[in-house]
């Protein structure tokens, strides 16, 4: 793949309308950065730019005949993960809001229609061009999860970060620079920043300060991070051959009530890459494999977002297919069960894993 | 500023998600349904010639299923085995929002 041009960024603009092509042309051209304006009257036609060459940001119309604006972001987010993308819509609707965002997309936003919309507009485009593309957690990409807390803190804010890991979802609370709590999957204060601290990629996203939330965690948070750091670090050195988080997550499973089986399965493979509880594990990883893989064809038609997870339920067991990083996970539970407790225990396996 | 008016332009309709359900037999043919008219049927049967697949190498994989809850992003499928065919629920996802389970209801079709 072409290296981006660092120096000028490259943008891509898709919509049916050469007038409005024109017009965002003009208008994107005043912005600081300077950028490279390239256009597209349609989503296959933006597919195939993107293809043979390399954009920072795509603007995309979501009304546009034969494939619409959400079909052709639902197969960028899966093609282009690192592409920059911005949904731009005349319609007011929550639920296409929603959806775009479900779909990953940067920003959503409402055609401006006055000089202080396009100019926040604008500003808006300008951050997003001005955010690197590398790993991390998406909304400030080249930092971890540990600069993002330490630059909070360290700038005395007040503000709830809210953390995205696949299915996982955990909050911190940053109080004036200090951070009282933590929260993900049934656990509070130190235990869920440390559980939280252990995710490597994410989604982030800062919701309003809540002053009256209860101080659970004393702890300076510059102790906190360092008391992660050693941890995750001692994880590392104990890797078996299962990979990442296989041995804790392995122990942990077992005290799982409920649990008859797991599968770990890299992506397109039969073979699982971890098999516990099964003596025909090969069997039951070509289904996980071919239904997860039938599930996916149909995200872009769709236009739903992408697949989270399958809930199989029957007499004889219960198995639950969910995608976790690289690797596809399988996992049987007793029929005894009900879906809710289901639900609730895979987020835990889940989270042992992501430790 | 009528120049930026330009930006409200008639355009082609997005494709809503659909809320309703459908039945399909062990073909894969569209029994009867209660989804607006304007969702693709293509896609329909797409989605159920997929749920059948999985209910049938379920099977075959020594794994008989009664229920197959799919999540989406935005949208949720879930489809009861019936004889062979299927009745397929689909209901949008608000970002906040959470859908009754077909397994809560008492009335849950499950076959061994």
């Amino acid at each position: 793949m072409r290296k981006e041009s660092r120096a000028r960024p490259r943008i891509l603009l898709v919509d049916d309308d050469p007038d409005l092509l024109e017009m965002y042309r003009d208008l994107l051209g005043q912005l600081p950065s300077e950028p490279e304006i390239q256009t597209a009257g349609s989503g296959a036609r933006a597919m195939a730019l993107l293809e043979t060459e390399d954009f920072r940001l795509m603007v995309c119309d979501l009304r546009m005949p034969r494939m619409d604006g959400l079909q052709v972001l639902s197969i960028v987010r899966r093609t282009h993960p690192q592409l920059r993308t911005v949904a731009l819509t005349s319609v007011l609707d929550e639920e296409f809001r929603s959806r775009a965002y479900a779909l990953g997309v940067d920003l959503f936003w409402q055609k401006p229609g006055s000089e202080e919309e396009i100019r926040m507009f604008l500003e808006c485009l300008e951050s997003l061009l001005g955010r690197e593309t590398e790993g991390g957690f998406r909304g400030m990409q080249s930092k971890s999860l540990v600069d993002i807390i330490q630059l909070e803190c360290l700038s005395q804010s007040s503000l709830v970060l809210r953390i995205t890991n696949g299915n996982l979802t955990g909050k911190l609370w940053i109080q004036e620079g200090q951070l009282i709590d933590a929260e993900t999957d049934g656990q509070r204060g130190e235990p869920a920043f440390h559980q939280i601290l252990s995710w490597q990629t994410g989604h982030f996203e800062t919701l309003p300060a809540e002053p009256s939330r209860p101080r659970a965690i004393t702890k300076p948070y510059n102790g906190l991070l360092l008391e992660s750091a050693q941890a995750l670090d001692e994880g590392r050195t104990g890797l078996g051959s299962d990979g990442p988080g296989a041995p804790a997550a392995a122990a942990g499973l077992s005290e799982i009530e409920g649990i008859e089986f797991v599968l770990a399965l890299q992506h397109g493979q039969t073979t699982p890459r971890i098999a516990r509880g099964l003596e025909d594990s090969k069997r039951m990883g070509a289904w996980a494999q071919q239904s997860l893989a039938g599930f996916r064809s149909l995200e872009e038609r769709l236009g739903a977002g992408p697949l989270e997870q399958v809930e199989a339920l029957g007499s004889r067991r219960h198995v639950v297919l969910v995608e976790q990083g690289d690797l596809d996970f399988c996992v049987g539970w007793k029929p005894s069960m009900n879906v809710g407790q289901v639900r609730t225990l895979m987020k835990k396996v889940l989270a042992l894993w992501a430790c | 500023m009528g120049l930026l008016r330009l930006f409200e332009k008639p355009a082609p309709t997005l494709l809503r998600l659909p809320s309703g359900s459908f039945t399909v037999d062990c073909r894969g043919v569209l029994l009867i349904d209660t989804l607006p008219s304007t969702f693709p049927r293509a896609l329909l049967c797409e989605i159920a010639q997929q749920v059948l697949k999985v209910f049938r190498e379920a099977a075959s994989a020594q794994l008989p299923l009664a229920e197959l809850n799919i999540r989406y992003a935005s949208l949720k499928i879930t489809a009861c085995e019936l004889r062979g065919g299927a009745l397929v629920f689909l209901a949008p996802l608000g970002l906040a929002q959470e859908q009754p389970r077909i397994s809560d209801c008492p009335t849950r079709a499950v076959r061994a």
